[in-house]
């Protein structure tokens, strides 16, 4: 069975390099650059795993975040948040907005594919 | 004395003249006027009432009635020294209303209505034309004069003709300079020079020739008298009412003619002048008249019966074979008429173009006022052409009246005409009630029984009036006999004529002001004109917040031109205590504004074309309360109040601001380190997961390359950003050494395109096309070439990036401006919105969030303070319909101020 993952992200390079982490690991990678339209693309076919940036043109990750767990189909779709902002203030604001898990750029790779596998596994639950 | 001979004095005279207007025009952009703008200046000026008509006519007149001739002097010795307060009065309005005509002034007194500002241009055009008529016939005249002496073969050249080029000269001077440009404040130094210049050769010839005749032909003062005992001319008597409508109606005629309006009120640079013109003008007409009834009385007795008298001052010195005294007069008639037309082109082509040509223009415009372009070139082509066009009407005139009738007569039936006005200027000095249907009614009835009993019968038989309806009436109703109206004839027909015209008119603008009710906007104007010594109010009537300060910008620029609205938003944003150019739309402001553009447009227009971005102007009960004179003490108290409370809103509006900024910063900076954070980790993002990919090994040889290419191009942008961080820091603690060294504006400009690859000539696929004007750039500065061509590139980048038109356009203006070179970029894209107008200038305000764009934000701050580390500025300027940016910096000779800021 095919593993499905969403990334939701506006820099080429770091969209490149996770395609290329989680690709060599046997992921279908899909990639969406635009904020404001990332909430329909998820919808029309919710992946197995979201990843998603926070910074991102027309719409921040939070919000986007913030009404996917209002639609009935994705309230406990797994979802990975990167941000490069690195606050704490972010991290509380993505768990008070039902985020599955939280990472800082920069990442290890290994972190990174050794999450999503986890999320699709369902062994992180909520945090 | 040759008659080309004469024709190259005349031309060199007028060469003469025009070098006068040309330096003090320039003398005064220099100076600020200096002794140009003084009371004598002034009184010269006032001299164009003194036309070819005084010059030669008087004498003519003398000759056929003797002392009447006085008449036309003792009316505006009496208004100047009887009453100059009325003089006053009226200038004081004209300075405080911006009025820029007699027929502005009437409209803006009612209510800025152009239905009668179009009413009195009508008439003005009408009752000026045949004296314009006049004096074209009296240059022609004295032409002739030198040209039948020369030779008996001599056929004189077709005076049609001469009256012709007389006519082209004289529109050319006006237009070069009356219309050179559009001047705020409506006034024309060189020409005001020119005339008072001519006022000088006028009296000084006239004087001569006098005293030619007194010492020269006659044995001296005493037996001139005795000649005058001898001559017809003592035999004269008095005809009391001749001499009362007679001085009524010059007194008239100094009051509403409209070049006399524009000499006294339009180019009155200070009151003050008024009190010597009120002594030192009657003195000026004293001496004009002097020797007039010796001249008569003279050439009566010696030159050939059947000489024209009118054309004595000529024919007496050249007679005695005086060439050179006759080729002075002959300079003194040419100014006389010169002056007069000059002034009353100049006077009819202000009104035209304000109270017809711009009405028409902008009601045609379907934009309305805000729409791009200049609006002054459209003035100042209506101005020219309108010059051209009275010129043309006075020409023609000239031509087709045969020129025959006695050159008094003329300008007597113009006095009366142009004094129509008179009960609607007087009544709207002094009297509140008087309304604009008063005053329509009023110019219109007295205007009809001008033309019907004077003006139009002045063309004898071949004209529209034939002799049985002069003898009968129209239609056989004899009560409406042209020269006996209601039966009553036997008066002498000009004063016939200024005693129905004035009466009638008089109670028309009576009874229908009192039986018409005013507008709130006429009320207004009716008090502030009235009472404009007790209390100088500000205009209201508009309201406030309804209309955008970046309109009106727009507007503004296209009439006062950029660089002077510029000005005058800055100060008043400035006296708001805002800084920039975008002041708070405040009902004063609008007034103020009002008043500029009137200035140069006229009342009606000006008020037409605010109201069309403020809406339609309400005036509020304050406002009429303002105006009540009862109302008075607690006005004075409310006006206090209101001063204070002024003074606390601007306090309340700069610590607002203030209050404002201060957050917006304290925001951006908590958002600084956020920031920071985000651009420094996101290439380091993709340099950690590249390097971790590459340690792994097992890659393909490409893919090795691509991402060990990466991880040096993140690397780069790194270094970039923090570059840029670095730079920022040490402009911002002023540690910065700057390199100064003279620099060529254009060279550094050249560079900053070459260096962000913007295309100048051709348009490459998605290039930004750039417009330059290099004739400007030619500046020698004294600066960092570098720091400014940096802050250059990082604006033409911009436009690049943000410009969001089809056809991306940036257009680099230059100019020097109070010692400064000026340098504008202008693109064509949307531009950036109101309330960020203030924020770009901060540190990482990129205002769109695309990376893409590739910047962090930082390329502004850093040129702001490269622009302070210079001793320029930069700022944003608004109005110019897209992104704008305006980098002034200090001028070679500034030099010190830059080395001073390092």
């Amino acid at each position: 069975m095919s593993k499905r993952v969403l990334l939701v992200e506006d820099e080429p390079n770091i969209i490149e390099a996770i395609r290329f982490i989680l690709s060599r690991d046997g992921w279908a990678v899909d990639t969406h650059v635009d904020g404001a339209s990332a909430v329909d693309k998820v919808l029309a076919g919710p992946p197995d795993v979201l990843v998603l940036d926070v910074m991102l043109p027309g719409k921040s990750g939070f919000d986007i975040l913030k009404e996917l767990r209002a639609e009935p189909a994705t309230v406990d779709l797994p979802v990975l948040m990167l941000t490069a902002k690195g606050q704490g203030r972010d991290r509380e604001l993505a768990e008070r907005y039902g985020v599955t898990c939280f990472m800082t750029k920069p990442f290890a790779n290994a972190e990174v594919l050794d999450t999503v596998n986890a999320l699709k596994a369902g062994a992180l639950g909520q945090v | 004395m040759s008659f080309n001979a004469l024709v190259a004095i005349s031309l060199a005279y007028v060469a003469f003249l025009f070098a006068v207007a040309y330096f003090a025009e320039r003398r005064t952009r220099r100076t600020g006027g200096g002794w140009l703008g003084s009371p004598l200046v002034y009184t010269l000026s006032l001299s164009v009432y003194c036309t070819a008509w005084t010059f030669y006519g008087a004498v003519g007149y003398a000759a056929r009635s003797g002392l009447e001739f006085i008449t036309i002097y003792l009316g505006p010795t009496l208004v100047f020294t009887g009453w100059w307060l009325l003089l006053r009065k009226l200038v004081r309005v004209g300075r405080s209303q911006r009025i820029t005509s007699i027929a502005d002034m009437i409209s803006s007194r009612y209510g800025k209505s152009n239905a009668l500002g179009v009413l009195v241009t009508v008439m003005a055009v009408v009752g000026t034309t045949p004296y314009i008529a006049l004096q074209l016939q009296s240059v022609t005249l004295s032409f002739g004069v030198f040209a039948e002496t020369e030779a008996e073969t001599w056929t004189p050249s077709n005076p049609a003709s001469t009256g012709l080029w007389v006519a082209c000269g004289l529109a050319l001077f006006t237009i070069l300079f009356g219309t050179r440009n559009l001047n705020t404040n409506e006034r024309h130094y060189g020409v005001v020079m020119a005339i008072a210049v001519e006022a000088v050769v006028k009296l000084l010839a006239l004087m001569a020739v006098g005293s030619f005749v007194v010492w020269g032909l006659a044995g001296g003062p005493a037996d001139i008298l005795a000649r005058i005992d001898a001559s017809p001319i003592a035999g004269w008597e008095i005809v009391p009412a001749r001499w009362a409508g007679l001085i009524f109606t010059s007194a008239a005629a100094i009051l509403c003619l409209p070049r006399m309006f524009q000499v006294m009120v339009v180019e009155n640079a200070d009151e003050a002048h008024l009190g010597v013109a009120s002594w030192a003008f009657p003195l000026y007409l004293c001496l004009m008249s002097l020797f007039v009834v010796p001249i008569a009385v003279v050439g009566l007795a010696t030159m050939p019966e059947g000489a024209n008298p009118d054309l004595f001052v000529l024919t007496l010195p050249l007679r005695e074979e005086w060439h050179g005294l006759a080729v002075f007069a002959f300079l003194g008639g040419f100014s006389s008429a010169t002056s007069m037309v000059i002034v009353a082109a100049l006077a009819l082509a202000t009104m035209v173009s304000n109270h017809i040509v711009m009405p028409l223009y902008l009601s045609r415009q379907k934009d309305g006022a805000t729409m791009a372009g200049d609006v002054r070139r459209v003035v100042l082509l209506a101005r020219r052409f309108s010059i051209g066009a009275v010129l043309s009407l006075g020409y023609l005139y000239y031509r087709f009246s045969g020129g025959s009738a006695a050159l008094a007569s003329i300008g007597l039936i113009s006095f009366v005409g142009v004094s129509q006005v008179l009960p609607a200027l007087l009544g709207g000095l002094f009297w509140r009630g008087g309304t604009r249907v008063g005053a329509a009614a009023g110019l219109i009835t007295g205007f009809t029984i001008w033309a019907y009993t004077l003006f139009l019968p002045s063309f004898g038989d071949a004209g529209p009036m034939s002799e049985v309806m002069m003898a009968h009436g129209p239609f056989g109703i004899s009560w409406l006999r042209p020269q006996a109206l209601f039966g009553i004839a036997g008066m002498d027909p000009l004063i016939h004529t200024v005693f129905w015209s004035i009466l009638l008119n008089t109670i028309a603008y009576c009874g229908f002001s009192i039986a018409s009710f005013p507008t709130p906007l006429e009320r207004l104007q009716g008090a502030q004109v009235v009472n404009v010594f007790e209390h100088t109010l500000g205009a209201r009537g508009w309201t406030r917040g309804s209309a955008r300060a970046e309109d009106l910008l727009m507007m503004a620029q296209r009439i006062l031109g950029a660089s002077d609205a510029q000005a005058l938003f800055q100060s008043e944003a400035a006296s708001q205590g805002k800084a920039g150019y975008l002041p708070d739309t405040t009902p004063e402001f609008l007034a103020r504004l009002e008043r500029e553009l009137s200035a140069s447009v006229g009342g009606a227009t000006a008020h037409a074309m605010v109201g069309q971005i403020a809406g339609s102007s309400s005036v509020l009960v304050e406002d009429l309360i303002r105006v009540a004179d009862e109302a008075q003490q607690i006005l004075e108290y409310s006006n206090r109040l209101e001063a204070q409370s002024e003074e606390l809103e601007r306090t309340a509006r700069q610590l607002r601001e203030a209050n404002q900024k201060l957050t917006e910063i304290s925001i951006q900076k908590d958002a600084f380190l956020s920031q920071i954070s985000h651009e420094l980790r996101t290439p380091m993002t993709s340099v950690r997961a590249f390097a971790e990919i590459l340690r792994e090994g097992d890659l393909s040889e490409q893919e090795t390359v691509r991402y060990a290419g990466i991880i040096h191009d993140e690397a780069i942008r790194l270094t970039r950003l923090l570059d840029d961080l670095l730079d920022l820091s040490v402009l911002e603690n002023a540690q910065v050494s700057l390199t100064l060294g003279p620099a060529r504006l254009n060279e550094l400009i050249d560079r900053a395109i070459a260096a962000t690859g913007a295309m100048t000539e051709v348009r490459a696929q998605d290039g930004l096309q750039v417009f330059r004007n290099p004739a400007d750039e030619q500046i020698d500065l004294v600066t960092d070439a570098d720091r400014l061509t940096q802050v250059f590139i990082n604006l033409i980048g911009n436009a690049k990036k943000y410009c969001d038109a089809e056809w991306p356009q940036l257009q680099i203006r230059v100019r020097r401006l109070a010692g400064r070179a000026v340098v504008d970029f202008i693109d064509n894209g949307s531009g950036i919105p109101d309330r960020s107008q203030d924020i770009i200038f901060e540190k990482f305000s990129r205002l769109s969030d695309q990376a893409a764009a590739g910047g962090a934000g930082l390329g502004l701050a850093i040129c702001r303070e490269i622009m302070v580390r210079l001793g320029g500025a930069i700022e944003y300027l608004p109005g110019q319909g897209g992104a704008a940016f305006r980098v002034s910096v200090p001028l070679a000779e500034g030099a010190g101020s830059a080395r001073a800021a390092e």
